[in-house]
């Protein structure tokens, strides 16, 4: 038998690592509605996507977004807004994920040229421009009152007024987001995204522009950032204001720490133990704010590998 | 519109600004030295008014007494952070900092409302200005309330004091040479370190006082700093992170311009700040006062 050389050992043992990952998060998410109720089930995939979304800019392009609320919420709202002007689910929901696309443009195009902190407090910033203006355009937004009570005519036969079945339908929404993601991360785009992201001088002389790279990664993360928005507003029936909201753009961030930045699956699973966290806390009515702020501040301080990269860190020293 | 109204709108311009200001000053200031931008600087401002409210509740204390007390016991208990918690996470990428100042935030704004409700049975609370600053004065061409042009004139001294202490003294001299470089002001027998922690403390405890001086405009209220702090960061994106007098002129005057703006056109009130930030970002991506990136 002959015996492999050391690098494509690793190589292969990587590969059976990632196989073993997607098949564990696979099973897990369709068993989830049996587990837990379904709506919860739901947000798990809605801000498992956003979480990944998030991940694929900061984790693999090292710019640190603090206002991914801008996107999410921006297609949660285009989305009720065309699901309750009669729309089908198909088309609000590729309605608000093409507005999250568009918005992404200017923004992009004015923040990527930024580096480090100001990049993050660029982002920030536009994310609550946008929030007052969904607070003042009270006829399409509903203002302090949000958007509720539309319809959600059902599609290809499937009846979504059962939150089972809509968890379903967004699990297949799910798994297109999170190809998505995976491959532009495998792609030659991605390894050139993290040739910038470790650095960008070098990136440069051997003939990539950083910018162009970093704004394409930009468009990307907020599409998909955007598809997660609108599974969300699919999910509940409802959208308000605390989609918009600074602290939204800052959970992202904690749920993709706390699973583990770069790794992919670990936003999912991250966005999974924030939410359980975030439902326990409620039912036994303690103070949410207070716990998630101390995990939050725990995480950056000690956990910052997360679940994920902890669990490849003990798996690479054995 | 009348000039009579533009003028007031000038005047509530130049309060806002006198806000934007010191908060901006302390970042500018604290950033120069850590190189972290200090996301928990609004949850310190609330934590300002909620001190001095607390003082009041507790021992009657007056608006003169916090105003001195309340930004050093912020100044401390940031003090205390820094050494504790912020300075784990120096060798780290900044982003880490800003991570965790905005944990810091989300923990502290929610213990206050916790404190708010049990103790006090409020979620926001009233605070009454000094009975000298009372009443309005007039100023032959606009009336105006005596507490907000006190509020203006305080902010100015205190802002042009912190200048004068940074470009003019020794200790500025000390703290300029240890922002510039570190390693080569260590090598001067310079304990970088201990000046870090000291400017922190005055950072943050003019954020404090910002508080103090905002709790009878505003009501004390937990979340009173976090919109604050995001408008402040895009004046400091206006404005640029790199000198103390910039951020200072930059602080009063999208304050003053936003203010006219709203009463041009209301609707633009809360988003004229960004909409600057956005046309200056398109001509100096650095802002208008900071260096051009990588060149510090």
């Amino acid at each position: 038998m002959t015996v492999l050389p050391r690098t494509a050992a690793r190589t292969e043992r990587q590969r059976m690592t990632r196989a073993a990952w997607l098949i564990g998060l696979g099973l897990v998410l369709l068993i989830l509605p049996r587990l837990i109720y379904p709506v919860l089930a739901l947000d798990i995939l809605a801000w498992g996507l956003f979480a990944v979304a998030f991940d694929l800019l900061f984790g693999f392009s090292g710019l640190l977004s603090f206002g991914h609320a801008a996107f999410w919420g921006t297609s949660a709202y285009v989305t009720a807004f065309l699901l309750s002007h009669g729309q089908g689910v198909p088309v609000a929901m590729l309605g608000g994920t093409g507005a999250a696309l568009l918005l992404a443009v200017p923004i992009g195009f004015l923040s990527v040229r930024s580096i480090g902190i100001y990049f993050s407090m660029i982002t920030l910033a536009f994310a609550q421009m946008i929030s007052f203006v969904a607070l003042q355009w009270t006829d399409v937004t509903g203002g302090e009152n949000g958007l509720q009570g539309f319809a959600r005519p059902g599609f290809l036969g499937l009846d979504f007024s059962d939150s089972t079945t809509r968890y379903y339908f967004c699990l297949a929404v799910f798994a297109v987001g999170f190809y998505v993601a995976y491959r532009t991360v495998r792609s030659p785009f991605g390894q050139a995204l993290q040739a910038v992201r470790d650095n960008e001088q070098r990136a440069q002389s051997i003939g990539y522009n950083p910018t162009r790279f970093k704004f394409t990664a930009f468009l990307i993360s907020a599409t998909l950032a955007g598809l997660a928005g609108s599974m969300f507003t699919f999910g509940h029936g409802v959208v308000s204001l605390d989609v918009l909201n600074w602290r939204t753009s800052g959970e992202v961030v904690m749920m993709t720490l706390l699973g583990g930045t770069g790794t992919l699956f670990g936003p999912v699973i991250g966005a999974g133990l924030v939410l359980l966290l975030r439902d326990v806390l409620t039912t036994a009515n303690l103070p949410v704010g207070i716990v998630t702020g101390l995990v939050f501040v725990l995480v950056v301080l000690f956990f910052r590998r997360g679940v994920v990269g902890t669990v490849q860190h003990w798996l690479r020293r054995r | 519109m009348n000039t009579q109204l533009l003028l007031i709108q000038v005047f509530n311009g130049l309060v806002n600004g006198a806000f934007y200001a010191l908060l901006s000053l302390g970042l500018a200031v604290i950033f120069g030295m850590l190189r972290i931008v200090n996301f928990m600087h609004g949850a310190l401002y609330m934590l300002g008014a909620f001190t001095a409210f607390a003082l009041g509740q507790a021992f009657g204390l007056g608006f003169w007494p916090s105003l001195i007390l309340a930004p050093i016991i912020v100044a401390l208990l940031g003090m205390v952070l820094e050494r504790t918690l912020l300075s784990r996470l120096y060798g780290l990428d900044p982003s880490y900092n800003l991570l965790l100042t905005f944990g810091l935030t989300l923990l502290t704004q929610d213990l206050v409302k916790q404190v708010m409700l049990s103790q006090y049975a409020v979620s926001s609370a009233p605070y009454t200005p000094p009975a000298a600053l009372a009443g309005v004065v007039n100023l032959g061409f606009v009336v105006f309330p005596k507490y907000r042009l006190f509020v203006i004139a305080l902010s100015l001294v205190l802002c042009l004091l912190t200048w004068f202490v940074i470009e003019k003294t020794r200790v500025g001299a000390i703290i300029r040479a240890s922002t510039e470089n570190p390693g080569v002001t260590r090598a001067f027998g310079i304990d970088v370190g201990k000046w870090v922690t000291g400017v922190f403390g005055v950072g943050v405890g003019l954020a404090g006082l910002a508080g103090v001086l905002a709790a009878p405009i505003y009501s004390v209220e937990p979340y009173m700093g976090s919109e604050l702090i995001i408008t402040t960061f895009a004046v400091v994106v206006i404005g640029g992170l790199g000198s103390i007098l910039g951020s200072v002129v930059t602080g009063f005057a999208v304050g003053v311009l936003a203010a006219v703006g709203a009463a041009i056109y209301p609707p633009i009130a809360n988003t004229l700040v960004f909409i600057l930030m956005a046309l200056v970002l398109l001509v100096r991506p650095s802002g208008l006062f900071g260096l051009p990136e990588g060149t510090r």
